[in-house]
């Protein structure tokens, strides 16, 4: 099993994912974003960071990179597609995603533990956790305040594509405190927290690991 | 040929020549040394290098007292940064620097480059950027003002650390009146290597060509270096367009292609072109190689037009490199630079001949001897006098606190204090996780990291009592390093070096250089007691504003190494039931204490002296309980003695614990409130489950460090 993790200019979790992947088990390798297609990878991660310098607005630019083509591609295709925090903000700007990620309620950049519970384990990142298992991961961002129109919201939660809701406090003030979400074919996921800042215990929570741990997902898929 | 005037330039008045802050005396040895009058250019060129700034010129004498030699040194001062031996051939570049000046004008800016800065001397040393400190301080938060420039220089700081994708890991934040006009602004930066990664800021091997590399080069921060080397005043509003403007995601970039340009091995140096731009980082290359260059400043790329040589030599424009390459490797460099999106260009060659060299195409527009240039600059010994008012605030008598003291109530005032309460408002909005290595992040004593792919951590942490050394210069520098090395212990590391960054006032005042003087002793027989040797850091002097001087202020930034990471320890209380031990001896020293002030209003008396014999038992004391696995906590006294530190103890955790002690028996006699509130070094409270507290005071017993088991969690 193979798992890319795509570096655009401003990654900077690149390296973070690259190894909570390698540790699930899986063959990890980076994508420059300027390459046209994912080396035969089974599963693409858009890491967080902080893309072009999140000018403009976070993930606006980098969904015009060449790579994005062959990413749209390989989620049309129907194969799993993982967006963390910037990687999540470019999904939904490349429309791989509905909704958008707006400032913060609180205007600031918030770095911290939060609670999370998982509301589906039918998609491929989620299928290693049990619905409504609560987990703890960091979050890291400006930018992470889920928003959608209400018609959007409604049919995600009908559609069970909400995939992670914050508990216990909502750090940024996100619509229904949606924290990940899936898309219709349920192989995109993107989520703010940061799975792979919590897959060791030594760095104070491992409950982010089994996201990684894909090889059933794709062996089915 | 030598250099010529340039049509349009100003001519070399005395007005002029002290516009550059420049003396008489200074330009007469210029006169001297270039055996004739200098051009504007390189006036320009001398008021750079020759700023308090890159001259170290009234501090020079003093910095040589510092120990700089261990086992431990792979690299001591001289460098972008120091660098030391951590084991399993990985080693630890650390530096600290000011950027107070620029954050006093323009805080957001200010603070952002400060970071910046002290990255690019992280990485030019071959080290990847781990970790940042920031020791901040600011007047009272009662006045618009110091929110403002607070607000901006957190946001700075979050904003340029978080986007390089750095975790802002720890550092110190205090309040107090003195720094209101002249807030302090001081970035530590942290990062590891390969011991055979290491590369040095040396040009060699004339015919080298020069490269520079990264943002262009625009007309901000011109004379950076000059105005930091001056008292704020009325005036600084206006010197907004000398603060340079930061952008992180350049940076970034900056990153990924000088370390891979480092291990292609195409290159022989590289430096930040940081304060006084092109100038200093080419001449300070050119010096500590022994060798000329020569510089054609017109193949600058260059983001404005009609730039003058005066104006490409002296920005301060971020983000940009200068690198000596191999020859012939230029095409090689470029291909590099090209895949992190990176413009680089040749701009010069190195030259045998010792000379600073700078072309404008077919002119020469300066022509320096280098050395002269780098190492001319005359040395001051400033008069050194202690201030009367000084020594009578620390001879004031302490009243005896009163029996009747509403003890509950004094506890919860000084927790309020915002030098006291938790600053986690400040560091949520710092990226403190990001890299997958921060095992302990802000808010306890020292942040742990874990080096990865070995067994070993690293502890860090940055700060400093500028009021204990305001009361007494000597017992506050010791008490800087103690202090830091009292949190890397509590961690369970070993202190292993530090960095500093020294902010104090007017240096031809005399009390403020015997300020200067006498910090710098404490720090130096500090470290020597320690076996903390310095590595680095810098000098910023004249830290004042009409409303007078800052607090005498030397920062410490320590390093210290864990040899196993999974004997890490936190400073929070772990179980109840565990024993709390009080380590070290409680004297009920009040002078200069928080609680004294808000028992007085004032800050006065003698501070709590140091005994460093005592302070490096206990630090060997913490440490090997630590390799035991004897402490479920560890944490260091300071600001408001044991009953803050018991008090941080039970709430950092989230279960959020108590503790029921009895502290009369740490100093029977003394009256309640010196044994809560006394700030007397040396000591730390820590916990133990019931089993292992008896081999707790067993091994303090064996250090020599007074050991008292007082309740339980």
């Amino acid at each position: 099993m193979k798992i890319a993790v795509v570096r655009f200019p401003g990654s900077n979790c690149d390296a973070d994912a690259l190894a909570a992947a390698a540790a699930s088990g899986a063959e990890a390798c980076y994508v420059w974003h300027r390459s046209t297609d994912l080396g035969g990878a089974d599963v693409v991660v858009l890491p967080g960071g902080f893309s072009y310098g999140d000018y403009l607005r976070p993930g606006a630019i980098a969904r015009f990179s060449p790579v994005m083509r062959a990413v749209a591609a390989h989620a049309a295709a129907g194969r799993p597609v993982l967006g963390i925090c910037n990687g999540f903000q470019i999904l939904c700007e490349a429309r791989l995603l509905p909704g958008a990620l707006a400032r913060n309620g609180g205007l600031s950049f918030v770095c911290r533990p939060v609670r999370l519970r998982v509301e589906t384990d039918t998609t491929p990142f989620t299928a290693r956790y049990r619905v409504g298992q609560e987990l703890t991961m960091p979050v890291a961002h400006g930018d992470g305040r889920y928003v959608a129109d209400e018609a959007t919201l409604d049919r995600l939660e009908r559609g069970e594509r909400v995939v992670f809701r914050y508990v216990g406090g909502n750090p940024n003030g996100a619509m229904r405190d949606i924290a990940g979400i899936t898309n219709e074919g349920r192989n995109v996921v993107g989520l703010m927290p940061h799975p792979e800042r919590a897959s060791e215990a030594l760095l104070g929570s491992s409950d982010g690991a089994a996201v990684f741990d894909l090889a059933a997902a794709v062996a089915v898929a | 040929m030598t250099a010529q005037a340039r049509p349009g330039d100003p001519q070399i008045t005395p007005e002029l020549v002290r516009q550059h802050g420049l003396t008489p005396d200074e330009f007469s040895r210029i006169r001297k040394v270039l055996g004739r009058d200098p051009t504007w250019v390189e006036l320009g060129i001398f008021s750079a290098l020759w700023s308090e700034h890159c001259a170290y010129k009234h501090s020079r004498p003093i910095l040589k007292s510092f120990p700089t030699e261990g086992p431990q040194v792979i690299q001591g001062p001289g460098e972008n940064a120091g660098v030391l031996r951590l084991g399993e051939g990985w080693a630890v570049a650390f530096k600290m620097e000011s950027h107070n000046h620029p954050s006093a004008v323009e805080p957001y800016q200010g603070a952002a480059t400060g970071v910046g800065g002290i990255l690019r001397d992280i990485f030019t040393m071959g080290a990847r950027p781990v970790a940042v400190l920031d020791s901040l301080r600011f007047g009272p938060l009662d006045s618009d003002r110091q929110r403002y420039l607070m607000k901006g220089v957190v946001r700075g700081i979050g904003d340029y650390g978080n986007c390089v994708g750095v975790p802002t890991v720890g550092g110190d934040v205090a309040f107090e009146r003195a720094y209101e006009g002249n807030p302090l602004v001081n970035a530590m930066a942290v990062g590891l290597l390969r011991e055979e990664e290491l590369i040095r800021a040396r040009a060699a091997g004339a015919g080298n060509p020069i490269i520079a590399v990264g943002a262009r080069t625009g007309r901000d921060g011109i004379h950076g270096a000059s105005f930091a080397s001056e008292e704020l005043s009325e005036q600084s509003e206006a010197r907004r367009p000398q603060v340079q403007v930061g952008d992180p995601f350049t940076e970034k970039l900056l990153i990924e292609a000088s370390l891979e340009l480092i291990r292609s091995g195409h290159i022989v140096a590289i430096q930040d072109m940081g304060a006084a731009g092109l100038t200093s980082s080419s001449a300070e290359m050119a010096a500590r190689g022994g060798v000329g260059v020569e510089i054609d400043a017109q193949l600058m790329p260059m983001r404005e037009a009609e730039m003058t040589p005066y104006e490409v030599l002296l920005s301060e424009s971020q983000e940009r490199m200068l690198v000596v390459a191999k020859r012939g490797r230029e095409r090689e460099v470029d291909t590099i630079c090209r895949a992190w999106e990176l413009t680089s260009a040749v701009i010069g060659r190195v030259t045998d001949d010792g000379m600073y060299r700078v072309r404008w195409g077919a002119e020469v527009v300066a022509e320096i001897p280098g050395k002269a240039l780098v190492e001319g600059a005359p040395v001051y010994h400033p008069e050194a006098r202690e201030g009367a008012e000084a020594a009578a605030r620390r001879a004031r008598p302490i009243p005896p606190p009163g029996l009747d003291l509403d003890l509950d109530r004094t506890l919860e005032r000084l927790l309020d204090l915002p030098t006291i309460a938790s600053k986690r408002w400040v560091y949520e909005q710092y990226d403190t996780s990001v890299q997958t290595n921060t095992v302990t992040g802000p808010g306890g004593d020292a942040a742990v990291l874990r080096v990865r792919d070995t067994s070993l951590g690293i502890a860090l942490t940055s700060g400093g009592s500028g009021r204990f050394v305001w009361l007494d210069p000597y017992e506050g520098g010791k008490a800087a390093v103690a202090e830091a090395a009292r949190n890397i212990a509590a961690t369970g590391a070993r202190p292993l070096g530090i960095t500093d960054c020294l902010n104090f006032g007017n240096p031809e005042r005399p009390e403020v250089f015997y300020q200067f003087r006498e910090a710098c002793r404490g720090i130096a027989d500090a470290c020597r007691a320690l076996g903390t040797p310095v590595t680095g850091g810098n000098v910023s002097f004249y830290n004042e504003s009409p409303t007078g001087a800052v607090l005498p202020s030397p920062m410490i930034g320590m390093v210290g190494v864990l040899p196993r990471i999974e004997s890490r320890v936190g400073a929070q209380f772990r179980a109840a039931g565990d024993v709390v031990i009080c380590l070290g001896a409680t004297r009920g020293a009040l002078g200069g204490s928080q609680y004294l002030e808000l028992a007085t209003g004032d800050v006065f008396g003698a501070p709590p002296p140091v005994d460093l014999t005592a302070e490096r038992a206990l630090v060997e004391c913490l440490a090997a309980c630590a390799e035991a696995r004897l402490l479920a906590s560890a944490h260091d006294v300071s600001e408001g003695g044991l009953a803050v530190a018991l008090v941080e103890s039970a709430v950092l955790a989230p279960e959020l614990f108590g503790c029921d002690v009895d502290l009369t028996p740490l100093g029977p006699g003394h009256p309640p409130a010196a044994l809560l509130f006394a700030e007397d070094h040396g000591r730390a409270v820590v916990s133990a489950a019931r089993a292992d507290a008896d081999a707790v005071l067993a091994v303090a017993r064996k250090h020599g460090v007074p050991a008292r088991a007082v309740g339980t969690v």
